[in-house]
């Protein structure tokens, strides 16, 4: 990509602002989560717990069309006995306002540890999904995901 | 920030600099902006309980058999079962109005029922009971062809094309510039759809609620720095018609979802 | 308002894993968001989600303003007996709404 530096012209300006204001406009509050409030979050639902990679399969779309709406597949290898099963599924985020984005609580009787859920992206992020076993170990996934800038957002 | 600037200045410019004259794309090259849409949006257009739109036509399922006005109808009395009655109506709308000598979109439809045959209040523009309504009555359709081959309407057509084609706003672009030459480019991180309006009313996920067309050309014509036409105004029922005769032949996919 | 729409399978066999599908008008305000004029839009969204199966807690979310706007979910569960799905949705302002589904276990 060329970039002038030269003086704008009148054109240009008014291009810009047509730019400008087609990129979206809500502001986020200066709470953003970070990469340690992700962490802290985790914490929060892991104690001092090791959390392992693997076991977890996290299926998002690499390229986001809209972060409004972001569709969002977990899935646990698992045999979902009385004796061997997920407990919890925990997904975080580590640019939204707040780190957490969903928790939810399973039992033996789901018999297929797999949920799916629609969520928001403030930004390209990376998002982490863990899952809690019977046997107290705890495993997880993460996934990079780019938001790209929608062209033709509304402008109230 | 400044690269997605050159970017736009890019894109914009190269429509701004482009032939004058716009040509109709080819009717074998047209296509629904549903083949464009990433997989999960797809599945969420395709599968009724995903679809955030079934809310609406569920509600406008509900309005269909409430009375309503003085004269205490509801719409159901008059037309009954809607999959039959109203099957295929979306596909044809706007259509002639003899009283107004023009076209009408559903929306004006559903709203002139309610004035003259129920004797209620019109449904004001975006409300949830007019999207409701929309909704429901186009889902009647899904599947079939849109069809635009009323003789009567034919003028107005071609007002719907001049407003179509006519560059408006502050950077003096046109519909034509980017829908007709330049679909299937990009312009920032989007697709440039060909903008047929299938699936009106659908499900933004932008607006994360449903809207109308004319929600969605004001929405352009505000990016176009111009000054949107207001809802119901002769203007936008003109180039809802242009847009569904420009359609003729594509397939009905109300309620659609679209970024 | 709209009510919840909820898919579940009319029919399954014992023992077997079978999804349910919900979904409901909400318009999930984050909070985080302000008017034109600079007032913060106050928070406004469901922050409870569950499924009982014949009366037995089989599914529980917590929602946070992450989550869309319509939340939509789905899960699976494993056919036990004929019966009756029940499902809440809790939130803020007071929200509570509630679906139910029968389910015929073969």
């Amino acid at each position: 990509m060329k970039q002038r530096n030269q003086g704008s012209t009148r054109r240009e300006i008014l291009i810009g602002s047509l730019a400008g204001g087609l990129v979206a406009t809500f502001r986020i509050s200066d709470v953003a989560a970070t990469p340690e409030a992700m962490r802290s979050a985790i914490r929060q639902i892991v104690g001092t717990a090791q959390v392992r990679k693997g076991r977890v399969d996290l299926d998002v779309p690499p390229l986001v069309e809209n972060g409004n709406t972001v569709s969002l597949v977990v899935s646990v290898d698992s045999p979902m006995t009385k004796t061997d099963y997920v407990k919890s599924i925990h997904v975080f985020n580590e640019k939204n306002p707040q780190p957490n984005v969903i928790g939810v609580h399973l039992g033996p009787r789901a018999g297929k540890a797999k949920i799916a859920t629609r969520f928001r992206l403030a930004d390209t992020q990376v998002i982490t999904a863990i899952a809690e076993m019977s046997d107290g170990t705890f495993w997880s996934a993460s996934a990079e995901m780019i938001v790209t800038m929608a062209a033709c957002v509304e402008v109230l | 920030m400044k690269r997605f600037h050159a970017l736009m200045c890019a894109v914009v410019l190269a429509a701004v600099a482009g032939p004058a004259g716009s040509a109709d794309i080819p009717l074998d090259q047209r296509r629904s902006g549903y083949a464009d849409l990433g997989r999960d949006t797809k599945a969420m257009q395709d599968d009724d309980t995903s679809n955030p739109a079934s809310l609406g036509v569920q509600d406008g399922e509900a309005l269909w058999s409430q009375k309503a006005g003085t004269a205490g109808k509801a719409c159901a009395e008059c037309h009954g079962d809607a999959a039959a009655s109203m099957k295929g109506v979306a596909a044809r709308y706007p259509a002639f109005s003899p009283a107004r000598k023009g076209p009408i979109d559903l929306e004006q439809r559903i709203n002139l029922c309610r004035t003259e045959n129920q004797k209620a209040e019109p449904l004001a523009f975006e409300s949830r009971e007019l999207l409701a309504l929309t909704a429901y009555i186009g889902r009647q359709s899904r599947g079939m062809p849109i069809v635009q081959s009323d003789a009567r309407l034919t003028s107005a057509i071609d007002a719907g094309r001049k407003l179509f084609t006519q560059r408006i706003g502050q950077i003096s672009l046109s519909c034509a510039q980017c829908h007709d030459d330049n679909w299937g480019k990009q312009l920032a991180s989007s697709l440039v759809p060909q903008g047929h309006p299938t699936g009106y009313p659908i499900y933004r996920l932008e607006w994360q609620s449903l809207g109308s067309l004319q929600r969605r050309l004001r929405n352009c014509m505000i990016g176009m720095r111009a000054e949107p036409y207001a809802y119901g105004a002769p203007e936008s029922v003109e180039l809802e018609l242009y847009l569904m005769w420009r359609a003729r032949g594509l397939t009905v996919e109300t309620p659609g979802v679209r970024p | 308002m709209a009510r919840p729409l909820v898919n579940v399978p009319a029919k399954v066999k014992r023992g077997q894993a079978f999804e349910i599908k919900t979904l409901i008008s909400h318009i999930m305000e984050t909070g985080f968001r302000y008017t034109t004029t600079g007032e913060r839009i106050p928070r406004d969204i469901i922050t409870f989600f569950s499924c009982s199966y014949n009366g037995e807690e089989i599914f529980r979310a917590d929602l946070y303003p992450a989550i869309s706007a319509n939340p939509f979910f789905t899960f699976f569960t494993t056919a036990t007996e004929s019966g009756t799905l029940e499902f809440k949705w809790t939130g803020d302002n007071g929200f509570a709404e509630t679906a139910t589904a029968k389910i015929t276990v073969e």
